[in-house]
């Protein structure tokens, strides 16, 4: 049939003469590719030793952040819970007491923040959709674990470390 | 010394020619009784190898190259190859009929009697045979013996291979026209 | 005089069996090696520098594995076949000869373990013995897939051992004789049998290549068509076996065609450099497992360059072109041998 683009190119197949049937050039031909390939740059990165850089819009584990004061951000507000296509986050709300001041930032704070890593898409709509700057998903790889539940991380494995 | 050694070596040869005999011996019957056709082919490379055991005592090196390849390498590949696309066993083996039966013990019976006559022949013989030239059965000799004394005969044998190779392109050729 | 002529030999045999033993097993290193070279990639660099300890990493492996012997194969054949394998790989070094009579003490001493007047037909039993180990093993594992896989291994090995056969044939009419010995010998200095016999040569590397069951021509165990072939039911050491006798294969038939179509021991300009006898023939000998490793990896070389062939494409050759070729190159050789 006529094709309508007419950009359509046949391809002529020409019965291959007698030094093509040999294919003895076409193996000489492949051997010397191979060939060349054994002087070529190693693509190996040698993994425990060296690993491989992320790229910058990389998203990894999450982390809690803190504020330049070394206080939780974080004022369990839920939108990250909400926004999870996931359902892979939960926490459990407190008030924040009068000697906590220097803990948390907001006057409400999450005394329970656990992600469950195994329901985790690391899509990353938590980061967008925080207010408060709190959570990112700049961590690195989750590790592997040969337990359930030992992928329900709670704040012991979220929050970062303090500065000090 | 020497002496005593050669002495040593034609008893080791004396033995060895002995042991090779009886395995020889034990393994062609095993091939006759085993159940399994499969064993027995086995059983018969091995009966093959201890023939090429003995080509090689008589210092027939070509003869027992060739009897190693013709033979073990070829021909016994072969058998298996058939009897392993068989798949023949115990309950695949045929009906074994009184008529079967007879026939079987009167051709045995046939083979022994000649057998025993040529042996008989060959005893009538009272001076045993020496082999004078011991590099008799090494390539130069076997070759130029061939190709002299018995030119003819060689060459007929090999007209008669050829002819063989022939008809059984022309046996495949044929059934596969009649498909199409 | 006897005794010393047994030592001597007994300290060859061994020598060349443990040599034989350790190339095919850093064979298996090189192997990955060069694979990985060959796609820029690394291959094993832990066990050991440089991944120099990977073998034996990998034959503690084989020896610690389950050994698995299916119940209703027939236990015997089942021990014989991988046996039998390993033990017609093994055969093949006998007559190769490994380089000149070195002389100490004014004492000759021979570096070839047997000069057999049919050293060359003794080669080619060997190997048409191999496929005995392929075939009890496949049969005797009481698989349709192993049973398949071994007729069509076997019936690999005989289509490619005639034309083998027959490119020896062409080989012998310009060398007269069966002896490695002698056929080693009349290649002295730069008169290698390559130039004689190209063609020769070249159908001889095709068929040790599908006697070796080395791709293109490893249908035998291919996994993904045959699930391994004839050793799917083989666990253990004695898959170790089977695998290890297609590296000893690998050498022995490496070091023939070395010595039939590449001097073997000799080496250009070796009867003008002035050396001692004894220093030429170190340097030979030296030579000869050099042209060995080349060989064993040019057949790691065409391993990752040329794809395996289809079953039917692998008969056509072997009976279609390689059979008639090598008759011609017989026609050809006599003619020529009749004109000079």
């Amino acid at each position: 049939m006529e094709s309508l683009t007419n950009r359509k190119k046949v391809l002529e197949q020409k019965p291959m003469n007698f030094i093509e049937r040999l294919y003895l050039p076409a193996i000489v031909k492949g051997m010397a590719i191979t060939f060349k390939h054994m002087f070529k740059k190693k693509e190996t990165i040698h993994y425990p030793e060296k690993t491989r850089e992320f790229s910058i819009n990389y998203r990894g584990m999450h982390s809690l952040k803190r504020d330049e004061q070394g206080r939780e951000r974080c004022t369990a507000c839920g939108l990250c819970a909400l926004s999870c296509p996931a359902e892979a986050i939960s926490m459990i709300a407190a008030e924040r007491k009068e000697d906590e001041m220097h803990l948390y930032r907001e006057e409400k704070y999450a005394a329970v923040y656990e992600i469950n890593m195994l329901r985790c898409i690391f899509c990353g709509l938590c980061e967008e959709a925080c207010p408060k700057e709190a959570i990112y998903l700049d961590g690195n790889i989750v590790p592997a674990d040969y337990l359930r539940r030992n992928f329900i991380y709670g704040k012991d494995k979220l929050v970062e470390p303090t500065l000090t | 010394m020497s002496a005593f050694l050669g002495a040593f070596i034609l008893i080791i040869n004396m033995s060895i020619f002995y042991l090779v005999a009886f395995l020889s011996i034990v393994f062609s019957l095993l091939v006759i009784f085993s159940k399994n056709p499969v064993h027995s082919v086995l059983y018969l490379i091995i009966t093959f190898f201890t023939f090429t055991v003995h080509y090689i005592l008589l210092n027939a090196q070509f003869l027992a190259i060739v009897n190693f390849i013709v033979y073990m390498g070829a021909i016994m590949v072969l058998f298996l190859f058939v009897i392993m696309l068989l798949n023949l066993n115990r309950d695949t083996e045929p009906m074994h009929s009184l008529v079967i039966k007879i026939i079987g013990i009167i051709a045995g019976g046939c083979l022994a009697l000649t057998l025993i006559g040529a042996l008989k022949a060959t005893l009538s013989y009272k001076v045993p045979v020496v082999v004078t030239k011991s590099d008799l059965g090494l390539v130069k000799n076997l070759g130029k013996v061939l190709f002299n004394e018995f030119l003819l005969p060689f060459e007929l044998s090999s007209v008669l291979l050829l002819s063989a190779m022939v008809g059984a392109i022309l046996l495949a050729k044929k059934e596969s026209n009649a498909i199409n | 005089m006897e005794t010393a002529f047994i030592i001597e030999k007994f300290i060859l045999v061994t020598a060349v069996f443990a040599i034989s033993l350790l190339i095919a097993m850093y064979s298996t290193y090189a192997e990955r090696k060069v694979a990985a070279f060959l796609q820029d990639r690394v291959g094993p660099n832990r066990a050991g520098p440089f991944g120099l300890l990977q073998p034996l990493a990998d034959g503690a492996k084989m020896f610690f594995k389950e050994e698995i012997i299916p119940a209703q194969a027939s236990k015997i054949l089942f021990i014989v076949g991988p046996s039998l394998a390993m033990l017609t790989a093994c055969m093949g070094s006998a007559v190769i000869p490994w380089g000149q009579d070195l002389e100490i003490a004014g004492k000759k001493i021979s570096l070839q373990v047997t000069d057999i007047n049919v050293g060359l037909l003794y080669i080619f039993g060997v190997v048409s013995l191999g496929v005995f180990g392929v075939m009890i093993g496949g049969w005797a594992s009481n698989n349709k897939y192993s049973l398949m896989g071994a007729i069509r291994a076997a019936s690999q090995n005989i289509s490619y051992e005639i034309a083998m056969g027959l490119s020896i044939i062409a080989l012998l009419m310009v060398t007269g004789t069966l002896s490695m010995k002698e056929i080693a010998a009349q290649q002295s200095g730069f008169h290698w049998n390559i130039f004689y016999q190209p063609l020769g040569f070249l159908i001889f590397l095709i068929c040790a290549f599908a006697e070796t069951n080395r791709t293109p021509f490893d249908l035998p165990e291919c996994e993904t068509e045959l699930i391994g072939g004839y050793h799917t039911e083989y666990s253990s050491m004695k898959l170790g076996f089977y695998l290890f006798a297609e590296y000893i294969n690998m050498f022995v038939s490496s070091a023939v065609m070395a010595t039939l179509y590449f001097g073997g021991y000799n080496f250009p300009f070796m009867n003008d450099l002035g050396f001692s006898a004894n220093v030429i023939t170190i340097i030979g000998t030296v030579g000869l497992f050099i042209k060995i490793i080349c060989f064993i990896f040019f057949f790691m070389w065409v391993r990752w360059t040329i794809p395996r062939f289809r079953y039917d494409q692998l008969m056509n050759l072997g009976w279609k072109v390689l059979i008639p070729l090598a008759i011609a190159n017989i026609v050809l050789t006599g003619v020529v041998l009749s004109l000079t």
